[in-house]
């Protein structure tokens, strides 16, 4: 390769992984920022990590994020595994169609539309029903449900798909009814797919501003709306700390995906080289 | 093998009138959509037979053995298996295993897991369960790989996993779609034996569905040659090789050189043959009757005819003038094509007896040869 043109592909690179990387390193370093005033630098602390940890809306707002996504992802992989098998393993049944449309619907609805509808959905039931009483947990976790399902039928779909059903068959061969064949063969073979969903789920709905803060009520906020309300009245050098410690969090987090996927790798090929010498 | 058995009626149970079929296949259709994937077909098989379906893909072959296996159902017509019309039943509650083409192991679970999956399916008691798991994987001497799982094994071992998982339930027929399909060609030999072996001392009845024609021939007792959905022809390895009755059968197994003429006589059970592109009628020998003037095709294999730089002398043998156009040198044969004239090429394979003299072969290339067939080495073909 040219000297000339391995020089432009590397500012290239430079370039790029600046504007990915600098805001962050930019907001980490702020976060240690004495100054009450977030651009201008008074000296390093941690007085900033002081007020975020002992602020109780903070932790109360974390909590709930949690919360939500916990459910919200568990209930997701419970739907979106039922949707996917039911669209690739059930042939053509009546409305299949209609329900793929209806199913990848939620992905490409732009979210002001879907908190809106939800909105408008909750608040009818209210009239009607008197339930939901007050909007908060149980709100934006179903409307959480709704689109992060979607999701999760995509990923169980399309691991469906590339899945032989020979297996299936031979475990129905060997005298395996429909039901234990389900639990026998399909679900554990799913279940990377599904910790995949389930993880996707999770992260979806503690990031999601939008649906939440439509179908949030007085006093539920999560952490994406704390984050957001208080952004609004101007920077603030606390929520560049809670920035800082949720980009530690995520990176502690795909660094030992990554080591773990890693390692099972190396496992499968080394188990290659070992049942091909044998 | 097959060509060293007595050729008794105990053995051929199809020729036996007294004996009852194990799985009868009548009138068995299956259409997808459009498509007639099977056409109407019946066929007897009988306990104890390593029976063989022989076809291309898209033939067909596959779908019959899962319609046996109960994974499609027949559109039309009926699958009986010792005397229990398995119409409704459905696979879970057939008493037939398959063995896939892909083998179809349980990647999450352990060889000795696989083997037991059937057995604890049915409800068998543990201590039994281990014992039969046991004594199937020492026949097919996995017993040290119990512990491993499917992607730790290599092919030959994952083929005679699925074989054991397949066997442990004791199945009263064996469906195994291209067994040997992914092993390269010296495991595919000694695991053909080995499969024999194992039938043998079994006595399940195998049904092998195969597009390879010399696993047909070495593994079967019979086999049903199918094309587009319907049987060819049905029997055993020599008849089909030998006495083919269609010229599909005749060039899907082995190959033939074909002659497309009219029939100008036929006496003494010899009939000739008429061919525009030869310049001397052939004589073939057929039992039936033909009618004179009927379209006919003589087909005749390559080691049949014989190949001289002479002249035949036998009275009533096929003989024709040539030139060696190709040879095809394989060690232990040789194939040689003669050019007859404009139109004719004529395949002759020869085995190679003899060390070549003064370094020149039976026939070189360019050399004026004669090539010649008894009758008895053809046959008549009128489809």
């Amino acid at each position: 390769m040219n000297p000339k043109r391995s020089r432009f592909l590397f500012s290239v690179l430079c370039f790029g992984m600046a504007f990915l990387y600098v805001p962050m390193v930019l907001l980490i370093i702020y976060s240690f920022n004495n100054s009450k005033l977030v651009p201008i630098w008074g000296g390093f602390s941690l007085r900033w990590y002081k007020v975020l940890f002992q602020s109780e809306d903070v932790w109360a707002a974390t909590a709930l994020s949690f919360k939500i996504a916990f459910v919200n992802a568990t209930f997701a992989v419970a739907l979106g595994t039922l949707a996917g098998l039911a669209l690739v393993r059930f042939g053509r049944f009546r409305g299949r169609t209609l329900f793929t449309g209806m199913i990848t619907a939620p992905l490409v609805m732009p979210e002001v539309i879907t908190g809106l509808s939800l909105l408008l959905l909750f608040i009818g039931l209210q009239g009607l029903i008197g339930w939901p009483s007050e909007r908060g947990f149980t709100t934006i976790t179903i409307a959480h449900i709704t689109f992060s399902m979607a999701y999760v039928a995509v990923i169980i779909q399309s691991r469906l798909s590339g899945m032989q059903e020979d297996l299936e068959e031979a475990a129905q061969d060997l005298g395996a009814k429909p039901l234990r064949v389900l639990f026998d063969i399909t679900l554990p073979l799913l279940a990377p797919g599904m910790l995949a969903g389930w993880l996707l789920a999770f992260t979806l709905s503690l990031d999601d501003l939008v649906i939440a803060s439509f179908t949030t009520g007085p006093g539920s906020n999560t952490l994406p709306i704390l984050i957001y309300s208080r952004i609004r009245l101007g920077l603030r050098p606390d929520i560049n700390a809670l920035a800082t410690i949720i980009i530690l969090a995520v990176t502690i987090g795909v660094i030992i995906f990554g080591w773990l996927m890693l390692r099972q790798q190396r496992q499968r090929e080394r188990d290659m080289h070992e049942a091909a010498a044998s | 093998m097959a060509a060293a058995a007595s050729h008794s009626i105990h053995d051929r149970p199809w020729l036996d009138p007294a004996q009852k079929p194990f799985i009868q296949i009548q009138g068995v259709s299956k259409q997808f959509g459009p498509f007639v994937a099977v056409d109407n077909v019946d066929l007897d098989i009988y306990r104890g037979e390593l029976f063989s379906l022989l076809g291309g893909s898209g033939c067909g072959k596959t779908t019959l053995l899962r319609m046996i296996a109960g994974f499609e159902t027949p559109t039309s017509g009926r699958i009986v298996i010792d005397g229990e019309d398995m119409s409704s039943v459905p696979p879970y509650d057939r008493p037939v295993n398959m063995m896939f083409q892909s083998y179809a192991l349980f990647p999450h679970m352990t060889v000795e897991q696989n083997v037991a999956y059937g057995l604890k399916r049915d409800g068998v008691a543990k201590a039994e369960i281990q014992s039969r798991v046991n004594d199937m994987l020492g026949m097919v001497e996995l017993t040290q790989f119990r512990k491993r799982k499917p992607h730790q094994l290599s092919g030959g071992q994952r083929q005679r996993v699925a074989l054991a998982r397949s066997l442990v339930k004791n199945p009263k027929v064996l469906l195994l779609d291209e067994p040997l399909g992914a092993l390269d060609k010296r495991l595919r030999e000694q695991t053909q034996y080995e499969l024999m072996n194992i039938q043998d001392r079994l006595g399940v009845t195998f049904v092998v569905v195969t597009h390879d024609q010399e696993e047909a021939m070495t593994l079967s007792t019979r086999i049903a040659v199918m094309d587009q959905g319907y049987f060819q022809q049905i029997g055993t390895p020599t008849e089909i090789y030998e006495y083919p009755v269609t010229r599909f059968v005749a060039n899907f197994i082995g190959s033939a050189n074909m002659f497309e003429g009219r029939v100008a006589s036929q006496e003494d059970e010899i009939a000739e043959v008429t061919v525009d592109t030869l310049p001397v009628p052939i004589r073939a020998e057929h039992a039936a009757p033909l009618a004179a003037g009927t379209r006919a095709w003589v087909a005749v294999r390559p080691e049949k005819v014989q190949l001289s730089r002479e002249p035949f002398s036998q009275a009533g043998i096929n003989m024709l003038e040539g030139q060696v156009e190709e040879i095809g040198y394989y060690g232990e044969s040789s194939t040689y094509r003669i050019r007859i004239n404009e139109d004719v090429r004529l395949e002759v394979t020869h085995p190679n007896l003899r060390r070549p003299r003064d370094g020149r072969h039976l026939a070189e290339w360019e050399d004026k040869v004669y090539v010649g067939w008894e009758p008895g080495a053809a046959v008549v073909l009128t489809s």
